[in-house]
């Protein structure tokens, strides 16, 4: 059964299957190939973000979706356990696309489902549709995932994206960067995970046009008030890990910025109209790596979408 | 009295011994031994020359399997086992740490969802030395001695 659960268990090959299939559903996102199929979209904590990608993906696909979008009038509230829901619902379901604020529901819901399950995000531990989206994303602007120079900046301690991104790019010889405040810098496990899969690594803690000059992927994300023990440390910090437009006047003509998006104020609007800024296409992305991991979860290859 | 207490001789079954005193009722608990219908003796705080106080648990009849005896290495790894048989120690073993733990301790994630679901926990070892595990389903990484049994 081909649940999608960690981004950190794919080989290269696989993640770039995945990634040649989300190209051609770009090509072309009408397919009929769920048809007579029911997936169920289960979102103990709300995201309309996530869901609506997921869902206009089934739709695309020509497939039905049912489900929840908050548990909060669902049985769940009145005390059931994960797994007799899951069990529930895989009576409907052929697929279960779930997103759960407990960390490793998602792990549980595949062992115990009779029909796979894509993991929508599980707590603060994964999320691994975003990091599809994400190394497609890359892929789609630069041409490859080989030999790139990464510049993580923003909240790399509690910011779960910028941990799996860094897990899948190790098949692709990346360098990264690193770019925090000193009470959200990339937490010691991840350093020794890089160090064990030989992925080379700078840290920084300033940001300026110097610092991305060799940059080929720039990826923003949010440094937020409530992630700070020290208020008079955030108020220091707050506006240093925004990036502006007039920072970018020194950076390659391939670069690309990426944010997971809600953005907040970490990117000036005056970036909005370079033609570096990615972030809206990016989002779009998410679409056609969505379509790629349900195909792939109900067993559909590519050679049935070519 | 106390000599005798430490020495009482076992026909057959199974010794463990070099306990650290504050794991004695672990062990038992680990083991289950409170369920097993055959003759016990539990001694703690005995005099032990490499250890200074020890506790030690004989169990007449009833040898256990080396994956019963290896749960005992999350919470006393030096723990030895003596095999008795006729009166005479017939093996020693010595506890290994398992590759995976399944269902012995808890996950010391609140937001873990071993902790909030009718469900076994597991976790790999990821260094056997230093006693560190991951948790199979949040992924944390933690320290054994900081963890509760379940
Ligand atoms: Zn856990």
């Amino acid at each position: 059964m081909n649940s999608f659960i960690t981004i950190a268990e794919h080989t290269r090959e696989q993640l770039l299957y995945l990634l040649e299939m989300a190209r051609l559903f770009e090509e072309q996102p009408n397919r009929n190939l769920l048809e007579g199929k029911v997936v169920a979209t289960l979102f103990f904590e709300p995201s309309t973000r996530t869901r609506l990608s997921f869902e206009t993906a089934v739709n695309r696909l020509g497939g039905r979706v049912i489900g929840f979008s908050d548990a909060s009038n669902t049985s769940t509230s009145k005390g059931e356990s994960l797994k007799d829901t899951i069990m529930m619902v895989s009576n409907y379901a052929d697929l279960i696309v779930m997103r759960h604020y407990l960390e490793g529901a998602a792990r549980y819901a595949s062992e115990v489902s009779p029909v796979p399950v894509i993991n929508a995000g599980d707590g603060a531990n994964q999320h691994p549709s975003q990091t599809m989206l994400d190394l497609y994303s890359i892929l789609k602007t630069q041409g490859t995932l080989d030999n790139l120079n990464i510049h993580l900046v923003g909240d790399l301690k509690y910011g779960r994206t910028v941990h799996s991104l860094l897990q899948a790019m190790r098949h692709f010889n990346p360098t990264f960067h690193f770019i925090a405040p000193k009470e959200l810098s990339m937490p010691e496990e991840y350093k020794l995970y890089c160090k064990e899969h030989h992925i080379k690594y700078v840290e920084h803690s300033e940001f300026d046009e110097d610092t991305i000059a060799e940059a080929d992927i720039i990826y923003m994300t949010r440094v937020q008030r409530e992630r700070f023990t020290d208020l008079m440390e955030y108020e220091r910090v707050k506006d240093v890990y925004i990036l502006r437009g007039s920072m970018l006047c020194k950076s390659k003509p391939n670069l690309r910025i990426l944010h997971p998006l809600p953005r907040v104020n970490e990117i000036a609007y005056d970036v909005d109209d370079n033609e570096k800024a990615y972030y809206f296409q990016q989002a779009r992305n998410g679409l056609f790596a969505r379509e790629a991991i349900i195909c792939n979860a109900l067993g559909i290859g590519l050679e049935q979408i070519k | 009295m106390k000599k005798e207490l430490q020495v009482t001789a076992l026909e057959q079954g199974t010794v463990i011994d070099h306990i650290p005193t504050e794991k004695v009722f672990q062990v038992v608990s680990l083991l289950n031994l409170q369920a097993l219908p055959c003759k016990i003796a539990i001694g703690n705080n005995l005099d032990s020359k490499k250890m200074g106080k020890k506790g030690i648990i004989k169990i007449s009849d009833r040898f256990f399997t080396d994956e019963e005896i290896n749960r005992i290495s999350v919470v006393a790894p030096n723990v030895v086992l003596n095999i008795i048989k006729d009166y005479e120690v017939v093996e020693k073993k010595h506890v290994v740490l398992p590759d995976t733990l399944h269902d012995i301790v808890c996950c010391a994630n609140p937001k873990c969802i071993t902790n909030n679901e009718p469900m076994a926990s597991i976790f790999h070892v990821t260094d056997k030395e230093r006693g560190i595990v991951r948790c199979h389903y949040c992924e944390k990484e933690q320290c054994l001695s900081s963890m509760k049994l379940k």
